[in-house]
């Protein structure tokens, strides 16, 4: 019985960990929401050159050649300290596609500059103001060429390609843009976490290629989400591990009625309540970290599990950790509103909680529990 | 990551599985003999309990003198997940095993563990916990029953409540106030008691489930020998901790229904014409739950890992009764709700019983073993570290302490 990371594990999260406080990974995150600049280029290179977007880059291809659960411990610490940069984007999301489902070709031109920093990217599903599915994409793809649009894309500035998830005669697919051809137009959308820039893209007779089958695209999505939400997973307890060593030490330090709030039982409560639903959300992350190291066929239910209590989690405790700040937790001045906004950019990301706990029946279902 | 066991471990296992395969039946899904309350199970309970005893596998942590085989924590949690797979008694003995037991390990005399502890292990002496009363529940330190020194005994008067399985106990753990003079906290000490003892009077409580696991119990006059004190005088509290200390790790996951009951009875439970898991709020009931009950399980797996790495576990498992106390409430509930009217009805359906057993069952679970706010205090004072309340009976006489109307 092993449920735990091994000692190689601990130490990249020691060092990852090291290095973010080192840079004020926090004060930087402070620094592009209040200055509009959508990313921190500077802390991007270093995280490139320090190796982190090659970890599960097979060696072939010049990256580390790790596996999801070094992936997992970088996560965590992205998220404690509200890292802006496009690592889920890109690392989550982009590039377990390129590994996955993309032609050889492809992978020898992508994956290289993946691990240089020379690529970023990032994925293009959602089109209005609802929940994206595959009945509802009028992106179209046809000969290569592709028209549409997309929005709240994150990271698109800073990416040089993107996975868009378009429709065609067959189905839905999954296409490669880049996106500094000709026809394709990046405007910023005002959102409500600026440290993480969002965008619309719009694609008239771009350039594109296939990756994967031309009509199973959806699918390979689905397939490439149920991964990523245990490394969004990780991302959200690390974050929700953050708010709540905030509140607890305001909740030591801050006194009324002449003595720490901390001592008032309905503050103790609270605090309580959110040491358990992060416990409930980490317990539930190593084991969808094993699921998914592994490609266990406990995946999709592993990773639903893990996802929806790391939301919860991670909404409770950036929450009340606002409330245990009183006023001072509603001002600009305090970091309290930055988790909270970042809670809900990742509660979005790859899809809301309600559709996740659907899901994790649907999966229930499936797995025919009479 | 793996789950796999060691070598070792799975040597262990597979002799666990063995003894037990020849020895009880594997659960089948019938009704599990664990019912506290029910006195009929008791012979059973003994003769099972004997069985490990004579085998070994009684109190397998135990040093051999005392009937176990000195077996290691992953060993002990080993032989549990076994046991659990097949369909035994369980629950008579575990207040004494599980909380008397250590007690009487660490500060009773060595003559008498090896007295009491072999007829502990094997079932023969059945132990209960005297601490709770009728004015002392979540601060337990605020009892009142008193213990005067008469040369080398001491007279006991007063009444101990919530005391579980102070009906069929041939022995008690007892904590009493020698001194009102003293602070709350200093003037305690900690006995045993032998439960025949003359002015011993145990009345059964009957409870909201309909049964009586608990009992008040009545002291009057009642002599104990000195040399049936566990610590020092006046060290009842530090005794006393040390018990409760061993409870929280006994009290652990509420039994009872859990999500797959609530899963497979909304499959096949018809609501307004389809089945009830097409509800929404059933769905998402049904996800929170899944969610709480793989949350507990992979705590669970997490406290195992660093005990089978030989580390000391990390207080993670400090969440389980309160989230599995509460799960048990709403699931009761959510199952009864599912009939509308005719949940208020008792019928033979298993499934619906387990719904209502859950029910009526769960607002104890939330109560024993400390209450859902008492164990959020504990969490927050000591995982997270915060200060303490100021307590308006720090400093002050026992006697002198604010105590209402009662």
């Amino acid at each position: 019985m092993n449920l735990d990371f091994s000692n190689d594990q601990k130490f990249l999260k020691e060092e990852a960990k090291k290095f973010l406080e080192k840079e004020k990974s926090l004060s930087r995150n402070r620094t592009v929401l209040e200055n509009n600049s959508r990313v921190d280029k500077d802390l991007w290179n270093k995280i490139v050159d320090l190796g982190w977007t090659g970890i599960r880059i097979p060696e072939e291809y010049e990256g580390l050649g790790l596996g999801h659960l070094e992936l997992c411990v970088i996560a965590e610490e992205l998220g404690r300290f509200l890292a802006p940069v496009p690592f889920s984007s890109s690392v989550y999301l982009f590039t377990e596609i390129i590994i996955n489902y993309a032609n050889d070709d492809i992978k020898k031109d992508i994956l290289p500059k993946l691990v240089s920093g020379e690529v970023v990217g990032t994925l293009a599903v959602t089109e209005e103001l609802k929940a994206p599915s595959s009945s509802n994409i009028t992106s179209k793809c046809e000969n290569s060429l592709l028209n549409g649009s997309k929005i709240a894309v994150p990271d698109a500035e800073i990416a040089t390609h993107a996975i868009v998830v378009a429709k065609n005669e067959k189905g839905v697919s999954l296409q490669l843009v880049d996106l500094s051809s000709n026809g394709v137009n990046i405007e910023y959308q005002e959102n409500i976490d600026e440290s993480r820039g969002h965008f619309q893209i719009k694609f008239d007779n771009v350039e594109c290629q296939l990756i994967g089958d031309e009509s199973n695209g959806w699918n390979l999505y689905e397939t490439i989400v149920n991964q990523a939400a245990v490394l969004f997973a990780y991302e959200q307890i690390g974050g929700s591990q953050a708010a709540m060593d905030m509140a607890i030490n305001y909740a030591k330090e801050r006194y009324a009625f002449g003595r720490p709030i901390g001592s008032f039982q309905a503050i103790k409560h609270k605090l309580a309540d959110m040491y358990i639903s992060l416990t409930l959300a980490k317990s539930n992350c190593y084991y969808a970290a094993w699921a998914l190291s592994t490609n266990s066929s406990d995946l999709p239910s592993a990773s639903a599990t893990a996802r929806v209590s790391a939301t919860k989690a991670y909404q409770f405790c950036s929450k009340e950790n606002i409330q245990t700040h009183g006023g001072n937790g509603f001002t600009w001045e305090y970091d309290c509103h930055m988790f909270y906004r970042r809670s809900k950019l990742l509660s979005l990301n790859i899809g809301s909680l309600s559709n996740w706990k659907e899901k994790l029946v649907v999966g229930l279902e499936q797995s025919n529990i009479n | 990551m793996d789950f796999n066991d060691t070598p070792d471990q799975a040597k262990f296992r597979e002799k666990c599985r063995t003894w037990l395969e020849n020895n009880a039946p594997y659960k089948d899904g019938s009704a599990k003999m664990e019912s506290f309350a029910n006195k009929d199970i008791l012979k059973e309970a003994k003769e099972w309990q004997k069985k490990k005893y004579n085998a070994g596998w009684a109190m397998l942590h135990w040093p051999k003198e005392y009937g176990g085989i000195g077996a290691t924590p992953i060993e002990r949690i080993i032989w549990a997940n076994e046991e659990a797979k097949f369909n035994v008694p369980k629950g008579i003995f575990e207040i004494g095993l599980g909380m008397c037991g250590p007690v009487m390990m660490t500060y009773a005399t060595e003559e008498q563990k090896e007295r009491y502890l072999p007829p502990m292990a094997e079932g023969k002496e059945i132990w209960c916990q005297l601490f709770s009363e009728p004015s002392a529940g979540s601060d337990v330190a605020g009892l009142r029953s008193k213990a005067i020194k008469k040369g080398d005994k001491w007279v006991v008067n007063g009444q101990k409540v919530w005391t579980s399985g102070a009906h069929f106990s041939d022995f008690g753990i007892l904590v009493v106030r020698h001194d009102p003079e003293l602070e709350k906290h200093k003037g305690l000490t900690f006995f045993f008691v032998d439960m025949k003892s003359p002015g011993i009077e145990v009345k059964p409580i009957k409870q909201i489930t309909g049964g009586s696991s608990f009992n008040e119990v009545y002291f009057t006059d009642v002599e104990i020998p000195d040399s049936q004190r566990l610590g020092e005088i006046g060290d009842g509290w530090k005794v006393a901790i040390t018990t409760l200390m061993n409870e929280r790790l006994a009290v652990g996951d509420a039994d009872g229904a859990d999500v797959e009951d609530a899963f497979k009875w909304a499959k096949n439970q018809d609501n307004l014409g389809e089945p009830l898991l097409n509800n929404r709020a059933a769905r998402e009931s049904i996800a929170d739950w899944y969610c709480e009950a793989s949350g507990l399980k992979n705590t669970k797996l997490r406290t195992m890992s660093a005990l089978s790495k030989g580390d000391t576990p990390g207080p993670e498992a400090s969440i389980t009764k309160i989230v599995s106390a509460a799960k048990l409430q709403d699931i009761g509930n959510f199952g009864i709700d599912s009939l509308d009217m005719a949940g208020m009805l008792k019928t033979d359906s298993e499934n619906i019983k387990r719904f209502q057993n859950a029910w009526l069952g769960a607002p104890g679970l939330r109560i024993a073993g400390g209450t859902d706010e008492i164990l959020r205090n504990v969490i927050a004072e000591r995982v997270l570290g915060l200060p303490q309340d100021p307590r308006a009976d720090k400093g002050v006489a026992y006697k002198d302490i604010p105590s209402g109307k009662n």
